[in-house]
Protein backbone atom coordinates (compact mmCIF):
# COMPACT_ATOMS: atom_id res chain seq x y z
CA UNK A 1 0.00 0.00 0.00
CA UNK A 2 1.16 3.81 -0.97
CA UNK A 3 -0.14 6.67 1.16
CA UNK A 4 -0.26 10.04 -1.06
CA UNK A 5 0.38 12.89 1.82
CA UNK A 6 -0.39 16.65 0.86
CA UNK A 7 -0.10 20.09 2.52
CA UNK A 8 -3.72 21.48 2.27
CA UNK A 9 -3.05 25.28 0.85
CA UNK A 10 0.43 25.16 1.56
CA UNK A 11 1.50 28.08 1.80
CA UNK A 12 -1.73 29.93 3.62
CA UNK A 13 -1.38 27.04 6.22
CA UNK A 14 2.53 28.27 6.77
CA UNK A 15 1.44 31.62 7.67
CA UNK A 16 -1.47 30.32 9.15
CA UNK A 17 0.77 28.10 11.63
CA UNK A 18 2.20 31.48 13.16
CA UNK A 19 -1.43 33.35 13.38
CA UNK A 20 -3.66 31.06 14.24
CA UNK A 21 -6.24 34.39 14.01
CA UNK A 22 -6.08 33.80 10.53
CA UNK A 23 -7.56 30.55 11.26
CA UNK A 24 -11.40 30.32 9.37
CA UNK A 25 -10.51 34.15 7.43
CA UNK A 26 -9.34 34.27 3.66
CA UNK A 27 -5.63 34.31 3.29
CA UNK A 28 -3.32 34.98 -0.22
CA UNK A 29 -0.15 34.26 -0.40
CA UNK A 30 1.38 35.58 -3.67
CA UNK A 31 4.40 34.86 -6.23
CA UNK A 32 7.78 36.41 -5.98
CA UNK A 33 7.20 39.90 -6.75
CA UNK A 34 4.42 40.30 -5.08
CA UNK A 35 2.62 39.43 -8.60
CA UNK A 36 0.21 36.51 -8.72
CA UNK A 37 -1.94 34.54 -6.18
CA UNK A 38 -0.23 31.07 -5.75
CA UNK A 39 -2.04 29.82 -2.80
CA UNK A 40 -5.76 30.52 -1.70
CA UNK A 41 -7.62 29.27 1.56
CA UNK A 42 -10.45 27.65 1.62
CA UNK A 43 -12.24 30.77 2.63
CA UNK A 44 -10.23 32.73 -0.62
CA UNK A 45 -11.47 29.83 -2.94
CA UNK A 46 -15.51 30.80 -1.80
CA UNK A 47 -14.95 34.31 -2.64
CA UNK A 48 -13.96 33.40 -6.12
CA UNK A 49 -10.28 33.86 -6.04
CA UNK A 50 -8.62 31.96 -8.98
CA UNK A 51 -5.18 30.94 -8.99
CA UNK A 52 -2.92 32.92 -10.78
CA UNK A 53 -5.12 35.74 -10.69
CA UNK A 54 -2.54 38.88 -10.74
CA UNK A 55 -2.98 40.62 -6.88
CA UNK A 56 -2.57 44.39 -8.35
CA UNK A 57 -6.00 44.30 -10.43
CA UNK A 58 -7.83 42.45 -7.80
CA UNK A 59 -6.34 44.97 -5.17
CA UNK A 60 -9.50 46.55 -4.38
CA UNK A 61 -11.45 43.45 -4.03
CA UNK A 62 -9.27 41.61 -1.62
CA UNK A 63 -9.06 45.01 0.55
CA UNK A 64 -13.23 45.37 0.33
CA UNK A 65 -13.20 41.40 1.77
CA UNK A 66 -10.55 41.94 4.33
CA UNK A 67 -8.13 38.90 2.84
CA UNK A 68 -5.00 38.66 4.77
CA UNK A 69 -1.93 39.03 1.60
CA UNK A 70 1.39 37.76 2.44
CA UNK A 71 4.35 37.74 -0.15
CA UNK A 72 5.53 34.87 -0.20
CA UNK A 73 8.28 33.09 2.38
CA UNK A 74 10.13 30.47 0.72
CA UNK A 75 12.54 30.47 3.93
CA UNK A 76 9.61 30.17 6.22
CA UNK A 77 8.00 27.30 3.80
CA UNK A 78 11.45 25.52 2.78
CA UNK A 79 11.34 25.15 7.34
CA UNK A 80 8.19 23.79 7.55
CA UNK A 81 8.06 21.50 4.70
CA UNK A 82 11.55 20.08 6.30
CA UNK A 83 9.83 19.72 9.58
CA UNK A 84 6.43 17.95 7.69
CA UNK A 85 8.89 15.37 5.58
CA UNK A 86 10.81 14.53 8.55
CA UNK A 87 7.58 13.69 10.60
CA UNK A 88 6.21 11.93 7.99
CA UNK A 89 9.38 10.06 8.37
CA UNK A 90 8.48 8.37 11.24
CA UNK A 91 5.79 6.79 9.46
CA UNK A 92 7.86 4.67 6.90
CA UNK A 93 11.22 3.63 6.32
CA UNK A 94 10.83 4.71 2.68
CA UNK A 95 9.57 8.20 2.04
CA UNK A 96 9.59 9.58 -1.36
CA UNK A 97 9.33 13.42 -1.26
CA UNK A 98 7.50 14.91 -3.80
CA UNK A 99 7.60 18.35 -3.79
CA UNK A 100 7.51 20.85 -1.12
CA UNK A 101 4.19 19.89 0.12
CA UNK A 102 3.59 16.34 -0.69
CA UNK A 103 5.17 13.02 -0.05
CA UNK A 104 4.67 9.48 -0.40
CA UNK A 105 4.79 6.99 2.07
CA UNK A 106 5.73 3.35 1.09
CA UNK A 107 3.69 0.93 3.16
CA UNK A 108 4.71 -2.24 2.37
CA UNK A 109 4.89 -5.16 5.10
CA UNK A 110 2.57 -3.09 7.74
CA UNK A 111 -0.34 -5.04 9.24
CA UNK A 112 -2.42 -2.59 10.49
CA UNK A 113 -5.75 -0.47 9.72
CA UNK A 114 -5.07 2.02 7.02
CA UNK A 115 -7.81 4.12 7.95
CA UNK A 116 -6.59 4.40 11.94
CA UNK A 117 -2.78 5.06 10.50
CA UNK A 118 -3.88 7.71 8.32
CA UNK A 119 -5.55 9.43 10.55
CA UNK A 120 -2.75 9.12 12.87
CA UNK A 121 -0.45 10.83 10.65
CA UNK A 122 -3.25 13.25 10.27
CA UNK A 123 -3.43 14.60 13.78
CA UNK A 124 0.39 14.08 14.24
CA UNK A 125 1.46 16.21 11.45
CA UNK A 126 -1.38 18.76 12.41
CA UNK A 127 0.02 18.85 16.35
CA UNK A 128 3.36 18.78 15.78
CA UNK A 129 3.79 21.26 13.06
CA UNK A 130 0.33 23.01 12.60
CA UNK A 131 -0.40 22.30 9.09
CA UNK A 132 -2.87 20.45 7.92
CA UNK A 133 -2.78 17.71 5.61
CA UNK A 134 -4.90 15.36 3.40
CA UNK A 135 -4.16 11.85 3.05
CA UNK A 136 -5.14 9.27 0.44
CA UNK A 137 -4.42 5.84 0.86
CA UNK A 138 -4.22 2.89 -1.64
CA UNK A 139 -2.67 -0.26 -3.26
CA UNK A 140 -0.73 2.13 -6.18
CA UNK A 141 0.69 5.45 -6.52
CA UNK A 142 -1.56 6.64 -9.21
CA UNK A 143 -4.95 5.58 -6.72
CA UNK A 144 -2.85 6.82 -4.08
CA UNK A 145 -2.96 10.28 -5.98
CA UNK A 146 -7.10 9.44 -6.95
CA UNK A 147 -7.99 8.75 -3.15
CA UNK A 148 -5.85 11.90 -2.01
CA UNK A 149 -7.62 13.91 -4.38
CA UNK A 150 -10.56 12.86 -3.25
CA UNK A 151 -9.70 13.34 0.86
CA UNK A 152 -9.63 16.72 -0.36
CA UNK A 153 -12.60 17.08 -2.67
CA UNK A 154 -15.17 15.39 -0.57
CA UNK A 155 -15.98 16.73 2.15
CA UNK A 156 -17.86 13.55 4.06
CA UNK A 157 -14.10 12.07 3.93
CA UNK A 158 -12.66 14.80 5.82
CA UNK A 159 -9.10 14.70 4.84
CA UNK A 160 -8.59 10.91 4.92
CA UNK A 161 -9.50 8.32 1.96
CA UNK A 162 -8.44 5.00 1.67
CA UNK A 163 -8.97 3.05 -1.50
CA UNK A 164 -7.94 -0.70 -0.36
CA UNK A 165 -10.98 -2.87 -1.55
CA UNK A 166 -12.01 -3.48 -5.24
CA UNK A 167 -15.16 -2.40 -4.74
CA UNK A 168 -14.20 0.81 -3.54
CA UNK A 169 -11.79 1.11 -6.08
CA UNK A 170 -14.16 -0.13 -8.76
CA UNK A 171 -16.92 2.56 -7.58
CA UNK A 172 -14.41 5.39 -6.87
CA UNK A 173 -12.88 5.44 -10.21
CA UNK A 174 -16.33 5.10 -11.87
CA UNK A 175 -17.07 8.84 -10.75
CA UNK A 176 -13.55 10.08 -11.30
CA UNK A 177 -12.74 12.32 -14.41
CA UNK A 178 -9.99 10.87 -16.37
CA UNK A 179 -8.41 14.07 -17.03
CA UNK A 180 -7.85 14.13 -13.22
CA UNK A 181 -5.62 11.09 -13.21
CA UNK A 182 -2.13 11.73 -12.33
CA UNK A 183 0.32 11.67 -15.57
CA UNK A 184 -2.50 12.22 -17.97
CA UNK A 185 -1.93 15.82 -19.33
CA UNK A 186 -4.34 17.70 -21.14
CA UNK A 187 -3.39 16.65 -24.67
CA UNK A 188 -4.30 12.90 -23.93
CA UNK A 189 -7.32 14.19 -21.76
CA UNK A 190 -8.43 15.54 -24.98
CA UNK A 191 -7.63 12.17 -26.98
CA UNK A 192 -9.44 10.39 -24.69
CA UNK A 193 -12.77 12.12 -24.62
CA UNK A 194 -13.04 11.90 -28.24
CA UNK A 195 -12.68 8.58 -27.97
CA UNK A 196 -15.57 8.46 -25.61
CA UNK A 197 -13.65 8.05 -22.50
CA UNK A 198 -14.25 9.86 -19.57
CA UNK A 199 -13.83 8.63 -16.64
CA UNK A 200 -10.57 6.88 -14.69
CA UNK A 201 -13.33 3.58 -15.34
CA UNK A 202 -13.84 4.25 -18.85
CA UNK A 203 -9.83 4.51 -19.79
CA UNK A 204 -9.44 0.81 -17.97
CA UNK A 205 -11.96 -0.84 -20.21
CA UNK A 206 -9.42 0.47 -23.05
CA UNK A 207 -7.63 -1.97 -24.83
CA UNK A 208 -3.97 -2.12 -23.77
CA UNK A 209 -2.67 -2.02 -27.41
CA UNK A 210 -4.92 0.99 -28.28
CA UNK A 211 -3.56 2.55 -24.96
CA UNK A 212 0.74 1.92 -25.77
CA UNK A 213 -0.25 3.16 -29.66
CA UNK A 214 -1.62 6.28 -28.73
CA UNK A 215 -0.24 6.93 -24.91
CA UNK A 216 2.87 5.40 -25.02
CA UNK A 217 3.95 3.04 -22.56
CA UNK A 218 3.49 5.86 -20.07
CA UNK A 219 -0.19 5.64 -20.65
CA UNK A 220 0.28 1.83 -20.48
CA UNK A 221 1.96 2.19 -16.75
CA UNK A 222 -1.25 4.70 -15.57
CA UNK A 223 -3.52 2.09 -16.52
CA UNK A 224 -1.63 -0.74 -14.81
CA UNK A 225 -1.31 1.46 -11.50
CA UNK A 226 -5.12 2.43 -11.86
CA UNK A 227 -5.76 -1.55 -12.43
CA UNK A 228 -3.64 -2.10 -8.97
CA UNK A 229 -1.02 -3.30 -10.37
CA UNK A 230 2.19 -1.34 -8.51
CA UNK A 231 4.91 -0.74 -11.65
CA UNK A 232 5.54 2.84 -10.60
CA UNK A 233 9.43 2.67 -8.38
CA UNK A 234 9.65 4.48 -5.65
CA UNK A 235 12.14 7.44 -6.16
CA UNK A 236 13.61 7.64 -2.61
CA UNK A 237 15.37 10.62 -3.45
CA UNK A 238 14.77 13.00 -5.83
CA UNK A 239 17.47 12.93 -8.14
CA UNK A 240 20.42 15.68 -8.34
CA UNK A 241 19.08 18.85 -10.38
CA UNK A 242 21.02 18.21 -13.91
CA UNK A 243 20.70 21.80 -13.79
CA UNK A 244 20.21 25.14 -11.17
CA UNK A 245 18.93 28.47 -11.94
CA UNK A 246 18.49 31.12 -9.83
CA UNK A 247 16.70 34.14 -11.28
CA UNK A 248 14.63 36.92 -10.07
CA UNK A 249 12.64 39.79 -12.11
CA UNK A 250 14.16 42.93 -10.00
CA UNK A 251 11.45 44.98 -7.57
CA UNK A 252 11.94 47.40 -9.87
CA UNK A 253 13.24 47.99 -13.49
CA UNK A 254 17.86 48.86 -13.64
CA UNK A 255 19.55 50.36 -15.58
CA UNK A 256 23.23 50.93 -14.26
CA UNK A 257 25.65 48.21 -14.38
CA UNK A 258 26.46 47.84 -10.50
CA UNK A 259 23.31 47.21 -8.98
CA UNK A 260 22.54 44.40 -11.83
CA UNK A 261 26.15 42.92 -10.88
CA UNK A 262 25.04 42.96 -7.32
CA UNK A 263 22.44 41.07 -8.11
CA UNK A 264 23.71 38.32 -10.51
CA UNK A 265 26.60 38.35 -7.48
CA UNK A 266 24.42 36.96 -5.18
CA UNK A 267 22.69 34.45 -7.67
CA UNK A 268 25.71 33.07 -8.57
CA UNK A 269 25.94 32.83 -4.65
CA UNK A 270 22.90 30.96 -3.99
CA UNK A 271 23.75 28.28 -7.18
CA UNK A 272 27.19 27.55 -5.06
CA UNK A 273 25.63 27.36 -2.09
CA UNK A 274 22.85 25.05 -3.55
CA UNK A 275 25.65 22.77 -5.48
CA UNK A 276 27.84 22.41 -2.07
CA UNK A 277 24.13 21.42 -0.20
CA UNK A 278 23.89 18.58 -3.00
CA UNK A 279 27.98 17.93 -3.23
CA UNK A 280 28.41 18.43 -6.74
CA UNK A 281 30.01 20.90 -8.70
CA UNK A 282 29.08 22.76 -12.02
CA UNK A 283 31.23 22.89 -15.11
CA UNK A 284 29.57 25.34 -17.25
CA UNK A 285 27.56 28.25 -16.38
CA UNK A 286 25.23 30.78 -18.04
CA UNK A 287 24.31 34.26 -16.80
CA UNK A 288 21.06 36.02 -18.44
CA UNK A 289 19.95 39.31 -18.89
CA UNK A 290 16.52 41.30 -20.25
CA UNK A 291 14.06 43.73 -20.58
CA UNK A 292 10.74 43.98 -19.77
CA UNK A 293 8.85 42.29 -23.27
CA UNK A 294 5.74 43.32 -21.92
CA UNK A 295 6.85 47.17 -22.22
CA UNK A 296 6.61 46.83 -26.00
CA UNK A 297 7.19 51.29 -26.31
CA UNK A 298 10.52 50.56 -23.91
CA UNK A 299 13.40 49.33 -26.23
CA UNK A 300 14.31 45.92 -25.74
CA UNK A 301 17.48 43.79 -25.38
CA UNK A 302 17.78 39.92 -24.50
CA UNK A 303 21.17 38.31 -24.18
CA UNK A 304 22.74 35.57 -22.47
CA UNK A 305 26.63 34.05 -22.31
CA UNK A 306 27.32 30.79 -21.60
CA UNK A 307 31.01 29.84 -20.10
CA UNK A 308 32.62 27.07 -19.78
CA UNK A 309 34.37 26.48 -15.92
CA UNK A 310 37.86 25.41 -16.67
CA UNK A 311 37.24 23.16 -13.50
CA UNK A 312 34.04 21.94 -12.35
CA UNK A 313 33.21 24.01 -9.19
CA UNK A 314 30.82 24.98 -6.38
CA UNK A 315 32.95 27.90 -4.51
CA UNK A 316 31.08 30.96 -4.20
CA UNK A 317 33.78 33.23 -4.97
CA UNK A 318 34.35 31.53 -8.26
CA UNK A 319 31.80 31.33 -9.78
CA UNK A 320 30.89 35.13 -8.84
CA UNK A 321 34.19 35.93 -10.26
CA UNK A 322 33.12 34.21 -13.73
CA UNK A 323 29.00 35.38 -13.44
CA UNK A 324 30.20 38.93 -13.09
CA UNK A 325 32.45 38.57 -16.05
CA UNK A 326 30.35 37.54 -18.20
CA UNK A 327 27.53 39.96 -17.38
CA UNK A 328 29.61 42.66 -17.82
CA UNK A 329 30.28 41.21 -21.70
CA UNK A 330 26.53 41.33 -21.99
CA UNK A 331 25.12 44.36 -20.50
CA UNK A 332 24.68 47.49 -22.54
CA UNK A 333 23.96 50.66 -21.42
CA UNK A 334 20.26 52.34 -22.22
CA UNK A 335 18.01 49.43 -21.34
CA UNK A 336 15.94 49.14 -19.04
CA UNK A 337 16.36 45.87 -17.73
CA UNK A 338 13.70 44.00 -15.60
CA UNK A 339 15.53 40.59 -15.41
CA UNK A 340 18.63 38.53 -14.90
CA UNK A 341 19.32 35.08 -13.73
CA UNK A 342 22.44 32.19 -13.56
CA UNK A 343 22.15 29.04 -14.45
CA UNK A 344 24.80 26.28 -13.79
CA UNK A 345 25.00 23.12 -15.86
CA UNK A 346 27.39 20.16 -16.38
CA UNK A 347 26.71 19.16 -12.84
CA UNK A 348 28.78 16.29 -11.19
CA UNK A 349 29.72 14.91 -7.69
CA UNK A 350 32.27 16.80 -5.97
CA UNK A 351 34.39 13.72 -5.90
CA UNK A 352 34.39 13.30 -9.42
CA UNK A 353 36.37 16.29 -10.25
CA UNK A 354 39.49 16.40 -11.99
CA UNK A 355 41.54 18.96 -11.80
CA UNK A 356 42.98 21.03 -14.39
CA UNK A 357 46.82 20.84 -15.61
CA UNK A 358 47.59 24.89 -15.35
CA UNK A 359 44.79 25.32 -12.42
CA UNK A 360 46.78 27.80 -10.07
CA UNK A 361 43.93 27.59 -7.56
CA UNK A 362 44.67 26.10 -3.86
CA UNK A 363 41.09 23.75 -4.55
CA UNK A 364 41.49 22.75 -1.08
CA UNK A 365 41.75 26.08 0.59
CA UNK A 366 38.94 27.08 -1.17
CA UNK A 367 36.83 24.29 0.21
CA UNK A 368 37.67 25.09 3.42
CA UNK A 369 36.71 28.78 2.91
CA UNK A 370 33.20 27.59 1.52
CA UNK A 371 33.17 25.27 4.21
CA UNK A 372 33.55 27.70 6.87
CA UNK A 373 30.70 30.57 4.95
CA UNK A 374 28.14 27.77 4.88
CA UNK A 375 28.71 27.07 8.74
CA UNK A 376 28.67 30.64 9.95
CA UNK A 377 25.60 31.13 7.79
CA UNK A 378 23.71 28.51 8.45
CA UNK A 379 24.28 29.23 12.26
CA UNK A 380 24.02 33.44 12.37
CA UNK A 381 21.48 33.56 9.18
CA UNK A 382 22.10 33.43 5.04
CA UNK A 383 24.50 36.42 3.99
CA UNK A 384 25.79 36.49 7.32
CA UNK A 385 29.35 36.57 5.49
CA UNK A 386 28.97 37.20 2.00
CA UNK A 387 31.66 38.05 -0.71
CA UNK A 388 31.85 42.02 -1.56
CA UNK A 389 30.05 41.53 -4.98
CA UNK A 390 27.13 40.79 -3.59
CA UNK A 391 26.39 44.28 -1.99
CA UNK A 392 24.27 45.09 0.46
CA UNK A 393 21.20 44.51 -1.26
CA UNK A 394 19.61 47.44 -2.78
CA UNK A 395 17.31 48.16 -5.80
CA UNK A 396 16.98 45.32 -7.50
CA UNK A 397 15.83 43.21 -4.39
CA UNK A 398 12.15 41.31 -4.66
CA UNK A 399 9.53 43.33 -4.09
CA UNK A 400 7.70 41.88 -0.71
CA UNK A 401 5.66 44.14 0.91
CA UNK A 402 4.00 41.58 2.91
CA UNK A 403 6.68 39.80 4.13
CA UNK A 404 5.80 37.32 7.34
CA UNK A 405 8.64 37.22 9.85
CA UNK A 406 11.25 33.88 9.33
CA UNK A 407 9.70 32.60 12.62
CA UNK A 408 11.87 29.40 12.19
CA UNK A 409 15.19 30.43 10.90
CA UNK A 410 16.27 34.10 12.28
CA UNK A 411 16.89 34.85 16.24
CA UNK A 412 15.29 38.61 15.40
CA UNK A 413 11.68 36.87 14.10
CA UNK A 414 10.60 34.15 16.35
CA UNK A 415 7.59 34.68 18.18
CA UNK A 416 6.94 36.98 20.74
CA UNK A 417 5.07 35.65 23.89
CA UNK A 418 2.99 38.27 26.24
CA UNK A 419 3.56 37.74 29.87
CA UNK A 420 1.90 41.36 30.95
CA UNK A 421 -0.99 43.29 31.30
CA UNK A 422 -1.60 44.04 27.84
CA UNK A 423 -2.06 40.67 27.10
CA UNK A 424 -5.18 39.17 26.29
CA UNK A 425 -7.23 42.49 27.10
CA UNK A 426 -10.42 41.91 25.39
CA UNK A 427 -11.27 39.20 28.48
CA UNK A 428 -12.00 39.22 31.36
CA UNK A 429 -9.61 40.03 34.56
CA UNK A 430 -11.26 38.12 37.48
CA UNK A 431 -9.83 37.98 40.49
CA UNK A 432 -10.23 33.91 41.65
CA UNK A 433 -10.65 32.72 45.21
CA UNK A 434 -6.75 31.04 45.98
CA UNK A 435 -7.05 27.35 46.79
CA UNK A 436 -6.49 26.82 50.35
CA UNK B 1 52.01 -4.12 10.25
CA UNK B 2 51.58 -1.09 8.74
CA UNK B 3 52.27 2.86 9.86
CA UNK B 4 50.18 5.35 8.36
CA UNK B 5 51.62 8.70 8.38
CA UNK B 6 49.32 11.61 8.75
CA UNK B 7 51.18 15.22 7.60
CA UNK B 8 49.84 18.45 10.28
CA UNK B 9 48.65 20.80 9.17
CA UNK B 10 49.98 24.06 11.15
CA UNK B 11 47.85 26.41 8.95
CA UNK B 12 44.49 25.35 10.78
CA UNK B 13 43.20 26.07 14.18
CA UNK B 14 41.09 23.09 14.42
CA UNK B 15 40.98 21.74 16.95
CA UNK B 16 40.08 17.80 17.38
CA UNK B 17 39.38 15.58 19.95
CA UNK B 18 42.01 13.88 21.18
CA UNK B 19 42.87 10.57 19.76
CA UNK B 20 45.39 7.83 21.52
CA UNK B 21 48.54 8.04 19.97
CA UNK B 22 49.35 5.85 17.00
CA UNK B 23 50.85 3.08 18.30
CA UNK B 24 52.39 0.19 16.47
CA UNK B 25 49.81 -2.90 16.17
CA UNK B 26 48.14 -2.03 19.23
CA UNK B 27 44.73 0.16 19.10
CA UNK B 28 45.01 2.68 22.01
CA UNK B 29 42.40 1.97 25.23
CA UNK B 30 41.48 5.05 25.13
CA UNK B 31 39.57 5.40 21.44
CA UNK B 32 37.42 3.49 23.22
CA UNK B 33 35.99 6.19 25.38
CA UNK B 34 35.95 8.93 22.39
CA UNK B 35 32.99 11.24 22.36
CA UNK B 36 31.36 13.59 20.36
CA UNK B 37 31.23 16.85 21.85
CA UNK B 38 28.34 18.07 23.85
CA UNK B 39 25.63 19.40 21.62
CA UNK B 40 22.93 21.22 23.96
CA UNK B 41 20.37 21.03 21.28
CA UNK B 42 20.22 16.63 21.84
CA UNK B 43 19.90 17.64 25.47
CA UNK B 44 17.06 20.69 24.95
CA UNK B 45 15.60 19.64 21.76
CA UNK B 46 13.56 16.75 22.33
CA UNK B 47 11.28 16.56 19.21
CA UNK B 48 13.22 18.52 16.10
CA UNK B 49 10.43 19.31 14.13
CA UNK B 50 7.87 20.01 16.71
CA UNK B 51 10.27 22.56 18.52
CA UNK B 52 10.53 26.34 18.02
CA UNK B 53 11.47 29.58 20.03
CA UNK B 54 9.57 32.53 21.52
CA UNK B 55 11.24 35.28 23.36
CA UNK B 56 9.27 36.85 27.09
CA UNK B 57 8.12 40.07 27.01
CA UNK B 58 6.66 41.12 30.56
CA UNK B 59 6.69 39.64 33.56
CA UNK B 60 3.28 38.38 34.57
CA UNK B 61 5.16 34.78 35.00
CA UNK B 62 8.25 35.72 37.02
CA UNK B 63 7.36 33.50 39.75
CA UNK B 64 7.26 30.32 37.70
CA UNK B 65 10.79 31.39 36.73
CA UNK B 66 10.20 33.30 33.49
CA UNK B 67 11.29 36.84 33.05
CA UNK B 68 11.48 39.23 30.07
CA UNK B 69 13.96 38.67 27.41
CA UNK B 70 13.99 34.89 28.09
CA UNK B 71 14.27 32.92 25.31
CA UNK B 72 11.62 29.81 25.47
CA UNK B 73 11.61 26.21 24.00
CA UNK B 74 8.32 25.29 23.03
CA UNK B 75 7.37 21.89 21.96
CA UNK B 76 4.32 21.42 20.05
CA UNK B 77 4.53 17.44 20.27
CA UNK B 78 4.70 17.12 24.34
CA UNK B 79 1.19 16.98 25.62
CA UNK B 80 -0.25 19.64 28.24
CA UNK B 81 -0.20 18.71 31.64
CA UNK B 82 -1.29 20.37 34.99
CA UNK B 83 1.55 22.89 36.22
CA UNK B 84 3.14 23.27 32.60
CA UNK B 85 4.09 26.55 31.28
CA UNK B 86 1.56 26.76 28.43
CA UNK B 87 2.06 29.16 25.01
CA UNK B 88 -1.51 29.77 24.19
CA UNK B 89 -3.16 31.81 21.66
CA UNK B 90 -5.61 34.25 22.61
CA UNK B 91 -7.52 36.87 20.28
CA UNK B 92 -4.24 37.55 18.28
CA UNK B 93 -1.47 36.76 20.63
CA UNK B 94 0.89 34.62 21.91
CA UNK B 95 0.91 34.41 25.73
CA UNK B 96 2.64 32.35 28.49
CA UNK B 97 0.53 31.04 31.17
CA UNK B 98 -0.48 28.24 33.06
CA UNK B 99 -4.39 26.94 33.06
CA UNK B 100 -6.63 26.33 35.39
CA UNK B 101 -9.91 24.84 34.62
CA UNK B 102 -12.50 25.11 37.27
CA UNK B 103 -15.96 23.62 36.70
CA UNK B 104 -16.81 25.12 33.36
CA UNK B 105 -14.60 27.82 33.03
CA UNK B 106 -10.80 27.95 31.95
CA UNK B 107 -8.16 30.30 33.39
CA UNK B 108 -5.05 31.24 32.46
CA UNK B 109 -3.13 31.83 35.65
CA UNK B 110 -0.08 34.71 35.75
CA UNK B 111 2.37 33.64 38.28
CA UNK B 112 3.02 37.28 40.09
CA UNK B 113 0.77 38.42 42.70
CA UNK B 114 0.62 42.03 40.78
CA UNK B 115 -1.57 40.14 37.73
CA UNK B 116 -5.15 38.55 37.89
CA UNK B 117 -6.59 35.50 36.07
CA UNK B 118 -7.69 35.93 32.99
CA UNK B 119 -11.15 33.67 32.44
CA UNK B 120 -11.40 32.23 28.72
CA UNK B 121 -14.93 34.03 28.09
CA UNK B 122 -16.32 31.61 25.73
CA UNK B 123 -16.45 31.79 21.88
CA UNK B 124 -13.33 33.67 22.10
CA UNK B 125 -10.04 32.92 19.93
CA UNK B 126 -8.37 30.22 21.93
CA UNK B 127 -6.02 27.01 21.31
CA UNK B 128 -2.91 26.10 23.55
CA UNK B 129 -0.47 26.41 20.90
CA UNK B 130 2.62 24.83 22.64
CA UNK B 131 4.50 24.11 25.71
CA UNK B 132 7.30 25.04 27.53
CA UNK B 133 10.03 22.95 27.77
CA UNK B 134 13.20 24.56 28.66
CA UNK B 135 13.74 28.67 29.51
CA UNK B 136 17.38 29.84 28.76
CA UNK B 137 18.14 32.61 30.75
CA UNK B 138 21.28 35.20 30.02
CA UNK B 139 22.82 36.30 33.71
CA UNK B 140 26.20 37.32 32.69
Amino acid sequence: MFALVDCNNFYVSCERVFRPDLNGRPVVVLSNNDGCIISRSEEAKQLGIKMGEPAFKIAAFLDRHQVAVFSSNYVLYGDLSHRVMRTLGQFTPELEVYSIDEAFLNLAGLSVDWVEYAWSIRQTVRRHIGIPVSIGVAPTKVLAKVANYLAKKDPAQAGVCVLDQPGKITAALKEFDVGEVWGIGRQYTKLLHASGVYTAWDFLQLDDAWVRKNMTVVGLRIKKELAGIACLEMELLPPPKKAICTSRSFGEDQTELAPITEAVATYAARCAEKLRRQRSCAGMMMVFLHTNRFKQHEPQYARNLVCKLPVPTNSTIELIRYATAALRMIYRKGYRYKKAGVIVMAIEPEERIQGALFDRMDRAKHAAVMRSLDAINAKYGRDTIKVASQGLGGKWRLRQERLSPCYTTRWSDIIKVAAHAGACAHNEMIKIKKPQ
Amino acid sequence: MSIRLFYPDPGSGLALPAVGHISAGFPSPADDYLEAVLDLNDLLIKNPSATFYGTVKGNSMQDAGVEDGDLLVIDKAVPYRPNALAICYLDGEFTLKRLRKEGEHLYLMPANPRYQPIRVREGSDFAVWGIVTYIIKKVY
